[in-house]
């Protein structure tokens, strides 16, 4: 076997192992939402398929897959098969910029734990994350009903609030470690993780990917209460499970840059590198599920006031003083 | 200061449903757990019999005209003796609300609710429950009560043979 042919190899496999383990994290993290939501509200939840309702997220699948799948006759055909895969497709492709391990060494080459390592990578995951609004306009378009378009209205307004404040967030984190490359920025932080140099930061990072996600204190596009599903009201059986399984890939992609960002990657002691990644990732996935049992939903206009007035202007602050802090050091 | 307040009282929610995450749930496991239900629960209806093992119904109709969703229906007949029962009786229990003004208006005691609350079945039909359903051996909740012993005037029994009754009077012994 040739050097290069293995090289393919290795690739084909690591990325085989990031997509399944990828989607499987997804359908469990529904499963465990719903447990976790359950024993916020005193309940037990999904126990019965398989030891511990363990079997429960395949039993989900095969039900999505069943169903009948159900297009409005004055829907917009190719947009509506469109905007499914739009939704899921930019969640995963941002996985592969993220390094979710140390460099192994196998026959005496190297293989970094990162899909795809591109020296733009954090704007990569901004250019990415704007396209994935694209699904939800889309798909909120192309159903033809007012609670659909509403839906897709409010994810389109959601995405202009919170989208400039994430972005903006980062700055300090380019700043402070001179790359847009995430490997860099992750070894930018081997001794000192940058939550400690820009608390304001990750607390504007985290209240912006919570509204990127879509998940509960802004989950304005879905919002059971007023637009029955929002966007995806209008979608059934598979397609509905693809923006399911996107909004769920969304959350572990969105921890695991949080991560990357401000927690130090796969830095750790003691634990192995890619265990102290997944522990770090899956812990902003709690922490989601948490708020999602705690927090109500905001209101539309606040969001945008939120987003403007509080956290654009203060993540411009926490840029002139981290440029002004590194100036001095 | 609202923006200490507003974070304290966002993070006190946090803590809440912290708390409650922690806490053992109070799902009842329903098929593997099953609560005990209260001697008066009130679910499936049964008829009762007197101490003697007669039929205590006697077809009053009563039950049936309590009934607000008209559930029960019977037809009455008399035997030799001049006792009354019911010829047939019939309770549609997939209409039954389970509100207990049958029992409540039953005059011998003889329609009683019980706590046995799983009679579900597949089909709807298995829900109408004729009178040999209903008919159970034993007194229910009244053990020693006989209908005819307390009112059934010269019925089952000769006159003056009951619990509350005098013996029949001459009523010319009360001439002067």
């Amino acid at each position: 076997m040739t050097a290069f042919s293995l090289d393919i190899l290795l690739f084909a496999l690591k990325l085989a192992l990031v997509f399944f383990v990828i989607l499987t994290l997804a359908a469990y993290l529904v499963f465990a939402e719903r447990r976790v939501l359950a024993w916020v509200q005193d309940r037990k939840g999904p126990n019965r398929v398989g030891p511990c309702g363990l079997l429960q997220p395949l039993a989900d699948l095969i039900k999505l897959l069943t169903k009948e799948d159900v297009v409005p006759s004055a829907a917009d055909h190719w947009l509506f098969y469109l905007a499914p895969a739009m939704a899921a497709i930019p969640a995963i492709l941002i996985f592969a910029v993220i390094p979710f391990g140390a460099p192994l060494t196998i026959y005496g080459r190297q293989l970094p734990l990162v899909v795809a390592d591109l020296n733009v990578g954090l704007l990569f995951f901004l250019a990415l994350s704007s396209i994935a609004v694209y699904g939800v306009a889309i798909g909120g378009w192309a159903s033809n009903s007012k609670y659909s378009l509403l839906g897709g209205i409010r994810g389109l307004a959601q995405l202009i609030s919170y989208e400039l404040s994430m972005g903006l967030s980062l700055v300090p984190i380019v700043m402070l470690s001179r790359s847009f490359n995430l490997t860099d920025i992750v070894a930018a932080q081997e001794r000192v993780p940058f939550i400690v140099y820009q608390p304001l930061a990750f607390i504007i990072f985290l209240i912006s990917i919570t509204a990127e996600c879509k998940r509960i204190p802004f989950d304005l596009p879905e919002a059971e209460g007023e637009l029955v599903a929002g966007f995806h009201t209008e979608y059934s059986g598979m397609r509905f499970g693809l923006f399911f399984v996107g909004e769920y890939i969304n959350i572990i992609v969105l921890g695991g840059l949080a991560t990357t960002f401000f927690l130090g990657g796969w830095h750790g002691p003691l634990l192995a590198p890619v265990v102290w990644f997944s522990l770090k990732t899956l812990a902003f996935a709690f922490f989601f599920i948490w708020m999602r049992g705690t927090l109500p939903r905001l209101r539309y206009d606040q969001l945008m006031h939120f987003g403007w007035k509080v956290l654009t202007p203060l993540a411009l602050v926490n840029i002139v003083v981290t440029g002004w802090w590194l100036a001095l050091t | 200061m609202s923006f200490f307040s507003d974070t304290r009282a966002i993070l006190g929610g946090f803590r809440v449903t912290l708390a409650h995450m922690l806490r053992k749930p109070v799902t009842i496991q329903y098929p593997e757990q099953k609560r005990t239900p209260y001697p008066r629960f009130r679910a499936r209806i049964v008829l009762t019999r007197d101490p003697d093992g007669g039929e205590r119904c006697v077809a009053c109709y009563l039950c049936s005209a309590a009934c607000p969703v008209d559930c029960i229906s019977m037809q009455s007949a008399e035997q030799e003796n001049g006792r009354r029962y019911a010829a047939w009786f019939r309770i549609n229990f997939s209409r039954c609300i389970f509100c207990g003004l049958c029992a409540e208006a039953c005059p011998t005691l003889a329609i009683q609710m019980t706590p046995d609350y799983e009679i579900c079945t597949r089909d709807i039909m298995d829900l109408v429950y004729e009178k040999e359903d209903l008919l159970i051996d034993g007194c229910g909740k009244d053990s020693s009560y006989n209908f005819y012993k307390h009112a059934g005037i010269g019925v089952t029994q000769p006159r003056g043979e009951g619990q509350e009754e005098s013996r029949p009077l001459d009523i010319r012994s009360l001439l002067p």
